[in-house]
Parts: structure tokens; C-alpha cells; sequence
């Protein structure tokens, strides 16, 4: 079966005021369907940019990047959305929901791309917002919930198209211990009953260490990429 | 994004900057509205003096020494009543009325005011669609024997006798005691002076006043619109064979009106030209503000983008909320427009034309500014790179 996510020997070069950067030097890396990864690693290490070229975002340098089995330097701009719109969900740090746009409008965004009708996008974002447990929300504003809810709007956006992939950017980052817990859980179940791969992309070892498998970036470099020693933790016993 | 999803998403964007949108719109009502309410006035302005000119009468030869035309210098006539009787001869006995005209202060009682004498003839209402409101028209025998009888407008009626009857009274015209044979009905303006305000001597009568010898004007009815032109070739020919030298002018209805018709037609044009370019500043402000709200928005192109928008989507979207912005704008201009002209018709004899297509016309030209200015903000929010619009804060 093809994997969701396939890098070989992936670079990322920038110029930045005419000073040429290299983010990633060199990047092999192979994703599963399924899979519980998480991608660590120091600010400057250059796991930002591998996120943005696994999320399609963005196109490698030299190297071959593919995604569900596409190869992202063979695709157009629009392309490459269409790509990211069916494959790919994002979750972002500061969750990043449109304001004074409710929660399900927001959720519905990835599928108003795709052209489907207002009615549609809002019962498959209804059954979203459900699964995250905010069918009591569906007409709420950000600024009208709590963090640890944007979130769960955001992780509901990112899930609404079927994706194959999550991709999480810091998703504990600005929240709480303890809602970043229930938002880690959250993901899990996710990973657990839809068999979507969920990749974490972090700084913190204690968030990283929930994965099944640890991708650590340093330098532009895999540094090691490694089952997680302990078993998945229960997800009671957690607290 | 289905269309009906992108006007929402774009109202949605004007709603929540209500002022800002508003203060852009402005520039695009004010363009608007001023375009309508020109071209409004300006085709009722034409349509109101055509009505005139049509009003005098139907197949009308006018005769003036010189050139008429707009700013064709004044001549001094050197037509008399020799050239009357040679027109006459032409075409007809009836079909020609002369006329000699001086501005005077005439009084009746001690009521004094300024009016226009015309040293007339018998034919003005076999040339001229002139009702009487009552009395008589000047005679023949008036003209033949120089009687001190004269004719009323309505307007110098009114003001010399108020709400008297004037017929039998005395009017001093110059000196000379005139008595009242009648009065016109009212009927307006043509060529800029008020017909109610003047008052008619037979011609011979005014000659005398004025010590003079000349004919201002002549006009001539032609049988039907068939012999217009042949006629008015030969009345010119005749004027031109008695008086080598000279340059008479016999204009046709038709051709004044075309004339007209062509000068307040530019008019209108220039000045909606000038009204447009407010419409063009307001477009300038559209652009401005559109990206400047790309540049806010920044952060949502590259959420959008990540969620699978297409360079394309980002485009139109913005494009969109353009083009919503200028067209609403261009609706109020219009509704603006309509209400000052219909206001400025009810206040003024000036009529307000209101052309569908001119209205329709504004509403698309409105929209077309959205497009036209709204590309380049579009564009650039659609070529924004979604790494680098994710990571703006």
C-alpha cells in the first residue's frame, strides 16, 4: 500500500537577503498510514520546514517528496491545493480559526473548496464538531469559546475532509496542562478509530513521547527516528 | 467555492469593516451619483429646449442677417420692408411674419418695468403656435397705419396691471401712449429669453419709435416639411441677389435643432466626463483599501490556502469583495442620483431624464471599476506563498 507520506533525501534551501539557507539537508523519511509519529526537535532545526513540505505546503529543493503516492514537484499550484485540501489536515498552534466566523462555518472551509454545497458542508461539519464533542458549539464564535474548544474546532477542521494525515504544529502549545491533555487524547482517539496518521511536530519531549515513533531534527538532519521505549500510555492513566 | 458562497464570504468581509467599506464606497457613490444626476439634467435640458424650439411651430424657416449660430458675432441688420415684401412674394402673404426688436421701459400708471418691444405683424399666428389669452393679434390695418395698439405677454401683463384687465388700457412704450389690443397666453422661454415678457407694436409703428428703418428677423412657415429646403434656399438667394455682398442666414427648425441638440449633448458629455473622474479616484481608494486588507488578511489567505484554496479561489474571493464594494456603491450612487434629479426637476423648469440603459449603464461601469481595480490586490493575495502567509503575525 502506498505510504501517506514518502521523503527521499529531501533539502530545503531559502535565500534570505540574498544570504542562501539551508533548512534541511538531506531529509528520508517514510509515513504510514496510520501511524502516531512525532517530529521533534529545537527551534531552527529545521522541523517547521519539514512540516510545510509534508503538509504539501511547500516543494523541496532536490530530493523526491511524495504525498499519498503524489509527487508534489510533478504537481501545479492549484494541484497541490487540491492535494492538501483531500490529504492533509492541519492543526496549528494558535488554531488559527477565521474570527467572527462560527465554528461550524469554520470547520466547513476545507469542503466549500472542494464545491460542495452549504448544506452538505454543514452536516459533515456538524458530525465533526460532534465527534470532537462540541455539537453543543456549532454557532459559536472563537472568542465566544475556550481555547482548549478553538482547538477541538480546529482538529474537527482539520478531520472534516477525511484526511489521511494530521498534521499537529505545537497543538498543546498554547493551551493548558490539562486541556492540552484532553486535545493530545483528543488527536489519539482519532488516530486510534479512524486510522488516520497523526504527526505531531513539537519541542517538547514530554508531548513527543506520547507517539508511537519519535523523529528527532537537528541541523537540518533526522537525528534519530526511533520507536517510543515505552508502550502507548493509557489514556486514563495519564492524569 | 460555489458563487453563492463567495458573495457570502465577501459581504461577510464588508460587514465586519462596515465604516471602512462605507468611507471606500464613497468615493464610487459620490462618482456615481454625480454621472446620473448630470446626464440626468443634461438630456432634460435638451429635451426641454428642443420641446421649445418644436413648440414655436412646425416647419419653420428662420431669417437672420449674418451667421446664427453660437458665437457667431451680432450683425446689424440691413433687411427692410422691401426684403419683407420680397419673402412675402416667395412664399406667400401669410406665411411671413417680421419683426424689429428693442429693449424698453414701459409703464402703465406707476407701474414701471423693462421689456422686450417686437415691432410685429399681422402673421404671427399663421407662423407661430401663439394662443391669445384674450384680446386680439395685431391687424393689418395696424400695421398699414402705424395704430398705437399693442400686444401683451402674459408676464408683462401681470406685472404692468396685476390682476386688472388690461384690454383698452394705456401702456407708454418710449414715450409714445399705447393701447392694449391683447394679451398671450404664457408660453415659455426660447433661445434664452422669456416670450411672456415681451410686448408687441405693429412693425411700422416700432420703426417709427425707434427711428428706424431695418427688419431684425423674419420667420417663414413653409407649406410642409417636403418644401422646407427648397424654400429656404430660395429665400436666402433672393436676400442674397438684393444686397451683394451681405450674408443672410435662413435656418431651419431642423437644423437648430440638431445644432442644439449637438451643444448641450457635449455639454452633458463634458461634464459627465469630469463627474467620472471622481468615479476614478473612487476606484483608486478601492484599490487601496483592498490591499491593505490583503495585508491584514494575510494570516487567513495562508489558513485557506493550507485548507486546500487555490490560487485561484484566493483571487476571486478578493475580486469578489471588490466588485460587491464598488457595485453597492454604484447602487447607492444611483438611488442618490435618481432622488437629486427628480428633486432638482421638482425645484427648477429644467426636466430630469432618467434613461434606463444610462442607469444600467452605471450600475456596470461601477461593477467594472471593482474589476478593474480590484485585480491587482486579488492577484497579489492570490500569489501569496501560504509558508510565508502562516507564519505572519
Amino acid at each position: 500500500m502506498t505510504p501517506a507520506l514518502e521523503a527521499v533525501d529531501v533539502t530545503r534551501t531559502y535565500e534570505m537577503e540574498g544570504v542562501e539557507v539551508t533548512a534541511l539537508k538531506g531529509v528520508s523519511l517514510v509515513i504510514e498510514n496510520g501511524e502516531y509519529a512525532a517530529i521533534l526537535g529545537p527551534s531552527g532545526s529545521g522541523k517547521s520546514t519539514l512540516m510545510h513540505l509534508l503538509g504539501a505546503l511547500d516543494r523541496p529543493s532536490s530530493g523526491a517528496l511524495r504525498v499519498g503516492g503524489r509527487d508534489v514537484a510533478e504537481l501545479n499550484d492549484g494541484e497541490l491545493a487540491e492535494l492538501r485540501n483531500e490529504h492533509i489536515g492541519f492543526v496549528f498552534q494558535s488554531f488559527h480559526l477565521l474570527a467572527r466566523t462560527t465554528a461550524v462555518d469554520n470547520v466547513s472551509m476545507p469542503l466549500m473548496y472542494r464545491g460542495i454545497g452549504r448544506a452538505e458542508c454543514r452536516r459533515r461539519a456538524v458530525a465533526a464538531l460532534e465527534t470532537v464533542g462540541l455539537g453543543h458549539r456549532l454557532d459559536h464564535r472563537p472568542n465566544q469559546m475556550s481555547g482548549g474548544e478553538q482547538q477541538r474546532v480546529a482538529i474537527a477542521r482539520a478531520l472534516v475532509g477525511a484526511p489521511k494525515v494530521v498534521l499537529a504544529d505545537e497543538p498543546t502549545g498554547n493551551l493548558d496542562t490539562r486541556t492540552g491533555h484532553e486535545v493530545m487524547r483528543l488527536l489519539e482517539e482519532l488516530n486510534r478509530e479512524q486510522g488516520v496518521a497523526v504527526i505531531l511536530v513539537t519541542h517538547e519531549p514530554e508531548v513527543a513521547v506520547r507517539a508511537r515513533r519519535q523523529i528527532h531534527i537537528r541541523d537540518g538532519l533526522i537525528e534519530r527516528d526511533e520507536a517510543t521505549a515505552r508502550p502507548e500510555p493509557a489514556a486514563e492513566g495519564d492524569e | 467555492m460555489r458563487p453563492a458562497e463567495l458573495f457570502r464570504v465577501a459581504f461577510e468581509a464588508l460587514r465586519v469593516n462596515r465604516m471602512r467599506s462605507l468611507l471606500t464606497m464613497l468615493g464610487v457613490i459620490i462618482g456615481v451619483w454625480a454621472v446620473v444626476v448630470l446626464v440626468a439634467i443634461g438630456s432634460g435640458a435638451k429635451s426641454m429646449v428642443q420641446g421649445e424650439i418644436e413648440g414655436l411651430g412646425s416647419n419653420i424657416i428662420f431669417v437672420v442677417p449674418g451667421e446664427l449660430g453660437f458665437g457667431a458675432a451680432p450683425t446689424v441688420s440691413r433687411m427692410d420692408l422691401d426684403d419683407v415684401a420680397l419673402m412675402r412674394r416667395i412664399a406667400g402673404d401669410t406665411r411671413v411674419t417680421s419683426s424689429l426688436t428693442s429693449g424698453e421701459t414701459v409703464r402703465a400708471g406707476r407701474q414701471e418695468a423693462f421689456a422686450t418691444v417686437v415691432g410685429s405683424d399681422e402673421n404671427v399666428p399663421n407662423v407661430f403656435k401663439r394662443p391669445l389669452a384674450k384680446g386680439r393679434y395685431l391687424s393689418k390695418i395696424d400695421v398699414e397705419t402705424r395704430r398705437r395698439v399693442v400686444v401683451l405677454g402674459s408676464q408683462t401683463a401681470s406685472k404692468l396691471f396685476g390682476d386688472v384687465d388690461p384690454l383698452g388700457r394705456q401702456v407708454a412704450i418710449a414715450g409714445g401712449r399705447f393701447r392694449v389690443v391683447g394679451v398671450y397666453a404664457q408660453v415659455g422661454q426660447s433661445f434664452g429669453q422669456s416670450r411672456d415678457a415681451e410686448l408687441q407694436i405693429p412693425l411700422t409703428t416700432a420703426q417709427r419709435l425707434l427711428n428706424a428703418s431695418r427688419v431684425d428677423f423674419m420667420a417663414v412657415r413653409a407649406p410642409s416639411a417636403e418644401a422646407v429646403d427648397g424654400l429656404q434656399k430660395q429665400l436666402v438667394a433672393a436676400l442674397s441677389d438684393r444686397h451683394p455682398g451681405d450674408k443672410f442666414s435662413a435656418v431651419t427648425q431642423t437644423e437648430l435643432l440638431g445644432t442644439i441638440g449637438k451643444v448641450l449633448g457635449a455639454l452633458t458629455g463634458v461634464l459627465a466626463a469630469i463627474a467620472a473622474i471622481s468615479l476614478l479616484v473612487g476606484g483608486v481608494g478601492v484599490s487601496n483599501i483592498m490591499l491593505v486588507s490583503v495585508r491584514e488578511r494575510t494570516k487567513e489567505i495562508g489558513l485557506r490556502k493550507a485548507l486546500g484554496a487555490r490560487q485561484r479561489d484566493i483571487l476571486i474571493q478578493f475580486l469578489v469583495e471588490a466588485v460587491l464594494l464598488t457595485s453597492i456603491g454604484g447602487l447607492i450612487g444611483i438611488g442618490l442620483g435618481v432622488g437629486t434629479a427628480l428633486t432638482i426637476a421638482e425645484l427648477s423648469p429644467v426636466p430630469a431624464v432618467l434613461a434606463w440603459w444610462s442607469l444600467a449603464l452605471a450600475f456596470f461601469v461601477s461593477a467594472g471599476v471593482g474589476v478593474f481595480f480590484g485585480v491587482v490586490p486579488a492577484r497579489r493575495a492570490g500569489r501569496l506563498d501560504p509558508v510565508i502567509a502562516l507564519r505572519t503575525d
